[in-house]
C-alpha cells in the first residue's frame, strides 16, 4: 500500500479523470473510433485536424485529457487487482506499476503535446 | 502432569489466533449481478486507458506528416478494431452512467436548507453531458 498521507492525492486524480473520462472520452471514442472510420460521418480530414492540433488550447486539452484519464485507471485497475483477484502480496509490484504505467503516459503526452514539432 | 507442561499453556502467546476465514473464490464476483456489475465497472477504467493509448498514437501521426495520418485512418479500418472499438464505447458509457449515478452521493447540494434531488443532480450531469458531446463533435467535424 502506498503511505497514507500520499492517497487523497491519488484519489482526487482519479475522481477528477473520472470526471473527465465520462464527459470527453465517449464522444472522441465514437467519432474517431467508429464513426469516421465507417464513414457515418465525414472524416475531417488531416489538414482541419492538423490545424486543430497547432492550437494550443487543443494541446492542453488534450494533455489534461490524457493524463487524468491514465491516473484515473491506474487507481481504479490497482484496487480492482487488489479485490477482484485476491493478490495482495503483489501490492507494492502493482501500485509502482499502475502509477508508473500513468506517468509513464504522461510524460509521452507532454512529449508529443506540448514539445515543440 | 508436570510443572513445566503447566507453565508452557499459561504462557503468553505472541501471536494473534487466527480468525476463521472461509476462504473466498478468486471469481466471487461472477455469480451476483451488483458483483459483476460492480467489477464490469471497475474494468471500465481498462478501456478508458485503451482510449488514450490510441489517442496518443493518433496525435503521434497527426504530427508525423499526411501520409503517417493517412496510414493511421487505414489501420482504424481493421474490423478487429472497430469490435474493440464498439466493446470500449460501451464499457466507457457504463463508466459514464455509473460516475453521474454516484454524483449525487458525491456532492450534496443544498438550496434553501432543503437538499436538492438526487435526480435534479443526476439530470444537471446527463444534460451537461450532452452539451459538451454536442460542442466537441462539432469542433471536431466542422
Amino acid at each position: 500500500m502506498a503511505k497514507k498521507p500520499i492517497e487523497p492525492f491519488f484519489w482526487g486524480l482519479f475522481s477528477a479523470g473520472g470526471v473527465v473520462a465520462a464527459f470527453l472520452i465517449p464522444v472522441q471514442l465514437f467519432l474517431f473510433g467508429l464513426a469516421i472510420p465507417l464513414g457515418w460521418v465525414k472524416s475531417p480530414g488531416y489538414e482541419s485536424l492538423h490545424v486543430l492540433l497547432g492550437h494550443p488550447l487543443t494541446r492542453i486539452y488534450l494533455f489534461v485529457l490524457c493524463s487524468l484519464s491514465l491516473f484515473h485507471w491506474a487507481h481504479r485497475f490497482r484496487y480492482t487487482l487488489y479485490d477482484g483477484l485476491q493478490i495482495k502480496h503483489l501490492n507494492e509490484v502493482i501500485t509502482v506499476f499502475c502509477y508508473g504505467a500513468a506517468l509513464i503516459g504522461t510524460a509521452m503526452a507532454g512529449y508529443l503535446l506540448l514539445g515543440l514539432n | 502432569m508436570r510443572s513445566s507442561e503447566v507453565n508452557r499453556t499459561n504462557e503468553y502467546t505472541p501471536f494473534h489466533p487466527r480468525w476463521y476465514r472461509p476462504r473466498v473464490s478468486t471469481y466471487w464476483w461472477l455469480w451476483k449481478w451488483p458483483y459483476l456489475k460492480f467489477v464490469l465497472r471497475e474494468i471500465s477504467s481498462v478501456f478508458v486507458a485503451y482510449f488514450v493509448v490510441l489517442t496518443l498514437e493518433q496525435i503521434r501521426c497527426l504530427s508525423a506528416g499526411p501520409e503517417s495520418y493517412a496510414k493511421f485512418q487505414e489501420w482504424m479500418k481493421n474490423p478487429f478494431l472497430l469490435v474493440l472499438n464498439g466493446i470500449s464505447l460501451l464499457f466507457v458509457l457504463l463508466h459514464m452512467l455509473t460516475w453521474f449515478n454516484l454524483a449525487p452521493r458525491a456532492m450534496v447540494v443544498r438550496l434553501g436548507g432543503k437538499r436538492v434531488p438526487d435526480l435534479l443532480i443526476a439530470g444537471a450531469n446527463y444534460a451537461a453531458w450532452l452539451v459538451v458531446t454536442a460542442c466537441v463533435a462539432w469542433i471536431i467535424l466542422r
